[in-house]
């Protein structure tokens, strides 16, 4: 029965000219669907966000690329850090179908060598300098989630925000933690 | 009603701590900015002062290459305080939510911009 379900629903996406969505993306716009006759200023303006977000996104693949290929990381850290890339590859991908399904047109991801420049990845000598440049990042990017929150015409899109927030977090907090640096001391640290 | 905003403004850029200006930008605005790289948004070092879009090699929104601001106490609060209300068709969207956060961080790249 869920697979005729299952069969069913790819039939309509395909026949609707809409791609097959992974499951990620499917969790992502779950709820989402008024999103398709959502005011067209909005729309626009929730395109742009989504399209910074999914710049982020690119970036924190790269600088994992950078760091998982640098032959700085052990096992298990390195383990870890391709991990958390994964999820940022999921991340992007949940973006690029949902701004293809506003209508907009995802940003083309920039070289893991500019990025690389950007970041000033030719100062990382240690397991520890690319821990702390993940932690960095992945701080930043958990703010930059909370801070566009309100900025979304879509309010299921600010909710989506605030899980991808989460996923960052979550990884800012292994990275500390793996680092041995002291959690922090009062609450609501993240967007402040 | 302008005066009084500019005064408000000017009030709050004298009272401004520039160092936790500092700590704001790194937490804050890191995730997609630095001093001296373009990233995700325009490298910000000398931006106090400058036009809106004319960072060096930045591929800026039609929006905000095409806008008359100047970035200054007033209008970095503005920006902060709500992107798309200051410059609709902007690409950043990211809001400070409190008065005091927006002139720290004012502050601090002022300093970062010589000014």
């Amino acid at each position: 029965m869920t697979q005729s379900i299952d069969l069913r629903r790819r039939g309509l996406l395909r026949a609707s000219g809409v791609s097959v969505l992974s499951a990620s993306t499917v969790a992502l716009l779950a709820g989402s669907e008024k999103m398709a006759v959502a005011q067209p200023s909005n729309t626009a303006n929730d395109v742009g966000i989504l399209n910074t977000a999914l710049a982020l996104e690119n970036e924190a693949i790269s600088a994992y690329q950078l760091g998982a290929t640098s032959g700085l990381l052990q096992k298990p850290v390195l383990e870890v850090a391709v991990l958390f890339q994964t999820h940022h590859k999921e991340h992007r991908d949940a973006l690029i179908a949902t701004i293809r399904k506003l209508g907009g047109t995802p940003a083309a991801a920039r070289s893991d060598a500019e990025v690389a420049q950007a970041l000033n990845a030719s100062a990382l000598k240690s397991q520890t300098d690319v821990l702390r440049l993940a932690q960095r990042l992945e701080k930043g990017a958990a703010n930059a989630y909370i801070g566009v929150i309100p900025s979304f015409g879509d309010r299921p899109l600010a909710q989506v925000s605030a899980r991808l927030a989460a996923d960052e977090a979550m990884h800012w907090t292994v990275l500390t933690q793996v680092l041995k640096d002291p959690l922090p001391a009062k609450a609501l640290s993240f967007g402040a | 009603m302008a005066v009084a905003l500019a005064l408000a403004v000017a009030a709050d850029a004298a009272a401004a701590d520039a160092a936790h200006g500092q700590e704001l930008y790194e937490s804050r605005c890191g995730g997609c900015h630095s001093l001296d790289a373009n990233r995700v948004g325009p490298a910000h070092r000398g931006v106090y002062g400058r036009k809106a879009g004319s960072a060096p090699n930045f591929n800026y929104s039609p929006a905000v290459k095409n806008s008359n601001v100047v970035w200054g106490e007033r209008t970095l609060d503005a920006w902060l305080t709500n992107p798309q209300a200051l410059i609709p068709g902007q690409r950043m969207n990211f809001r400070v939510a409190t008065a005091e956060d927006r002139a720290d961080i004012t502050a601090y790249l002022r300093q970062q911009s010589g000014k």
